[in-house]
């Protein structure tokens, strides 16, 4: 298990004080501080780790968050920011000593712009609602993590979340066109707006992705997209994974880029199949969906070129979707197959690597070997397009070893994607999750410098702390390391 | 006599950078050296030896490159292999005098986009990874070789577009993308300014996928289709629909050349002498911003983006009409990218911040560059 920073007893101690200033900003039923109602607050999407928080605190106004923020910073108390609590690496994970500020109350879309094609919303917004609202004049937003129904755009920003269409479309960061933030000083600034690109520091790029650690964001514009025109998938079997991902490379030298482009292994293959009868081959190590959008006449072109070059690479199964219906089918067993290996597992943890694609037989045999000697089983599900991995690790919490073998799987896979040239996570963040990994991909000197910036936003560390980064340091100490190649001239610090 | 430094490995530069006493001015090729506030230097940081490919790999979609490696060098080996920067890097040579269109690592530190920044994003969308020596004379690294990735902070998003004062940039890696099959483009005349932004902003609205959308005043509005012909051909028939009017094609070969044009700003070059600004607003306050101005000033102007980026150019003055130029609209930011030295000493080249957004921007430098040494006062006194 990973540990979080020793609570400050002193604060724990003061709780009713601070409970009390708080509903002082927020009146009402703004502050939570009952253990049977704080209770929903406990944890995130990394279910395995729960945490009550000091107090909650949903304000409704910018002026609300902003006077929270500027009585945590004058106060020296921790704040964690929340969205829908969605998050898959616990960035949302509540401190013992700290303020956990929920914007769920943030929750209205405050204006459509066609004429500009951008929407402008309050952060609380779930991601499928921005759709919702403008879908009835053809547009949508295009970033569409697996939790749209439930996760907030200010949650989007704050991870920068991707999904299935992400390679062509892009993640949040390339989607969001400004945002009004609040510094842990209280003072309210906006960066971007409905215009494109910033007058000074990319602050806005900076923040996004941040998971949590530098602002809270209380309103932001998007851009929105009309909608493809139409859109049509194939679905492919191959032998071997290296024939899938080769199939993969060759798509996009071929100068292609799919709307989506997904592979699932034998184990997830077998898995979705038996839970929602997607009609999958069940004879092939890896099945392939690359699905074309845009006009009619493009997207028909283009597959018949995708389905030669998937010929071309033995693929013994091949079929192109004739309907609507058939294509939602090709997707049914993709997209239910979180819970199909919910179905045949008790608790799954969810992996979230990038690799150079080359790389994927390498890695998908490394995975097999890690797969008995931690003695788990692993389905994987791929963003091929953009080498986005998402290992499922089968493991059972009521076992007692069992999650402590699935995390040492689980950080031995992101140590062997680090070591084929790829990162700790695609889309699912840092948070406490993949922190104590940091170093397998960056040098002290690296997060060091990345440290400092979060001092230039947040002087005293208080935001979110214990997330992202394995060790906290004081912005001082900081100012004054000196780094030379990459070591940094102190011993080893010990991680909490 | 202003001494230059030319490291020739990274532990060199950090050598270099952290012993530095006064103020350093990067240089790449130099061809952007006249972007910005005039800097005070001591002494010029010559990166040419940080130069060439260390990784292009077309079916990754990943190009890694030193810092210096000419853009021209870049985009050839690109188009060698069917690819190209998406977000069309221009070439201001013509209109800002300079010899050649510089290296990757003054693009990615200015993040010029070209036309295709309305639809494929910018600079900033494209980068993935960047090594470099912070003020401090720290060495680091962020981002990686691969197009996915959300570990630890954005800092190649940060350090894009920051003008060499927060980190000098050895090497970079970007995304790469399929170059189009082909493109041809729409032209609509006889608009005014109003109509140009209503017909781009119902171009932009339809499913039409239009690459780039641009009014030059008394010529015509363009609209850009790229892909494969069939697709292109499909589209063109679909944006007649969609704007209601007759419309007239321009084949492939004058396409590219006016396209070409427009991201160079080349009516632009005739006038040396006139102050030129880069103004990004939201399309529709664009025709409303010129009003204001034609009023009072003799202008030439180009709309880009579909209205989002007006290309402003003003007669000689002292100060470059600044104040005039920045009361025009409400929100968005003005660059003053051209105009004689004493003009860009005296007058804010870039939109001035609010004052708690300039205070951070401040510890932003701070936290790279703490003793001020690298481009102090390119971007804005004190940073």
């Amino acid at each position: 298990m990973l540990t979080m920073p020793v609570p400050d007893q002193d604060t724990i101690e003061r709780r009713s004080v601070i409970a009390a200033a708080l509903r002082r900003i927020v009146p009402g039923e703004g502050v939570i501080e009952l253990p049977v109602e704080m209770r929903a607050f406990e944890t995130d999407g990394l279910t395995a780790y729960r945490q009550m928080p000091l107090v909650v605190v949903l304000p409704e106004t910018v002026a609300q968050v902003s006077a929270v923020l500027k009585y945590a910073h004058e106060n020296e108390i921790k704040v964690v920011p929340r969205g829908a609590g969605t998050s898959l690496s616990g960035g949302a994970l509540p401190l013992a000593d700290g303020i956990l500020l929920g914007l769920a109350k943030f929750n209205r879309v405050l204006e459509i712009d066609y004429a500009n094609r951008c929407a402008v919303v309050q952060p609380g917004v779930t991601n499928l609602a921005i759709t919702k609202a403008v879908e009835h004049k053809g547009f949508y937003y295009a970033p569409d993590p697996s939790s749209q129904i439930a996760c907030t755009i200010g949650g989007n920003v704050a991870e920068n979340s991707g999904g299935v269409h992400c390679l062509k479309y892009g993640l949040t960061a390339n989607n969001v066109l400004g945002i009004e933030m609040v510094l842990l000083t209280g003072e309210v600034i906006r960066l971007g707006g409905k215009h494109l690109d910033s007058e000074g520091y990319d602050l806005l790029g900076i923040m996004t992705g941040s998971e949590g650690l530098l602002g809270v964001v209380t309103e932001v514009t998007v851009r929105i997209l009309q909608k493809p025109e139409t859109a049509r998938a194939v679905l492919v079997g191959f032998p071997s994974s290296e024939d899938a991902g080769q199939c993969v490379a060759d798509v996009i030298s071929a100068g292609i880029i799919p709307g989506g482009m997904e592979m699932m292994d034998r184990p997830a293959i077998h898995a979705a199949e038996d839970f929602v009868h997607a009609d999958y081959p069940l004879d092939v190590e890896a099945l392939l969906i690359v699905e074309l959008d845009g006009p009619q006449v493009e997207v028909d072109h283009l597959i018949e070129r995708v389905s030669e070059i998937a010929r071309a690479n033995k693929a013994t199964t091949l079929r192109i979707s004739t309907s609507e219906e058939e294509r939602m089918l090709f997707w049914a067993g993709r997209k239910a197959a979180f819970p199909a290996v919910g179905r045949i597992s008790p608790d799954y943890l969810c992996m979230d690597g990038t690799i150079p694609r080359k790389r994927l037989p390498e890695v998908l045999q490394g995975m097999a070997e890690l797969s008995k000697l931690h003695r788990l089983r692993v389905a994987n599900v791929f963003h091929a397009g953009d080498g986005n991995l998402h290992p499922l690790i089968l493991y059972d919490a009521n076992n007692a070893d069992e999650l402590d073998r699935a995390e040492k799987f689980g950080a031995d896979i992101l140590r062997l994607c680090v070591k084929v040239g790829g990162v700790l996570t695609g889309e699912h963040g840092v948070g406490i999750e993949k922190r104590d990994l940091m170093p397998e991909m960056f040098t002290e000197g690296d997060l060091a410098q990345q440290m400092r910036v979060k001092c230039a936003f947040d002087d005293k560390g208080l935001l979110n702390p214990g997330k992202v980064f394995p060790t906290l340091h004081r912005c001082a100490e900081l100012g004054r390391m000196h780094v030379k190649g990459g070591a940094l001239p102190f011993p080893e610090i010990p991680r909490f | 006599m202003i001494a230059v430094l030319k490291p020739a490995t990274e532990t060199e530069l950090s050598d270099m950078i952290a012993a530095a006493k006064a103020p350093l001015e990067i240089i790449g090729s130099g061809t952007k050296r006249h972007l910005g506030h005039p800097v005070q230097a001591a002494a010029t940081l010559d990166m040419s030896a940080f130069s060439g490919v260390i990784a292009y790999e077309p079916e990754e979609l990943i190009l890694d490159v030193g810092a210096a490696t000419p853009l021209a060098e870049i985009e050839r080996m690109l188009g060698q292999r069917g690819q190209q920067l998406a977000f069309e890097p221009p070439d201001w040579s013509a209109l800002l005098g300079s010899h050649g269109n510089g290296t990757v690592g003054g693009l990615v530190a200015c993040n010029l986009s070209g036309p295709r920044r309305l639809k494929a994003g910018a600079v900033r969308d494209h980068i993935l990874g960047i090594h470099g020596v912070t003020g401090a004379g720290n060495v680091f690294k962020a981002g990686a070789r691969v197009v996915k990735n959300v570990t630890g902070y954005d800092m190649p998003k940060l350090l894009t577009g920051s003008y060499g004062t927060l980190a000098a940039l050895t090497s970079v890696i970007l995304k790469v993308l399929p170059a189009p099959e082909t493109e041809e483009t729409v032209v609509l005349t006889g608009l005014d300014d109003a109509q140009a932004v209503e017909a781009m902003s119902l171009a932009m609205q339809s499913a039409c996928e239009v690459s780039a959308a641009a009014y030059v005043p008394g010529e015509a509005v363009y609209l850009r289709l790229e892909g494969i012909a069939p697709s292109v051909a499909y589209r063109r028939d679909q944006l007649g629909k969609v704007l209601k009017r007759g419309i007239e094609v321009m084949a492939a070969k004058s396409s590219i050349a006016k396209w070409q044009a427009i991201r160079d700003g080349a009516m632009f070059a005739e006038n040396p002498r006139h102050p030129l600004w880069r103004i990004s607003v939201a399309p529709s306050a664009a025709p409303g911003m010129i009003r204001v101005l034609k009023d009072k000033l003799d202008i030439r102007y180009l709309f880009d983006w579909a209205g989002g980026l007006v290309w402003l150019e003003v007669p000689p003055s002292h100060d470059a009409a600044a104040v005039l130029v920045r009361s025009s609209f409400a929100s968005g930011h003005a660059t003053l990218i051209r105009a004689p030295e004493a003009t860009r000493a005296a007058v804010e080249v870039f939109q001035p911040q609010a004052p708690a957004l300039a205070a951070l921007s401040g510890r932003v430098k701070d936290a790279f560059d703490p003793r001020h040494v690298l481009n102090p006062g390119r971007m804005y006194r004190g940073i």
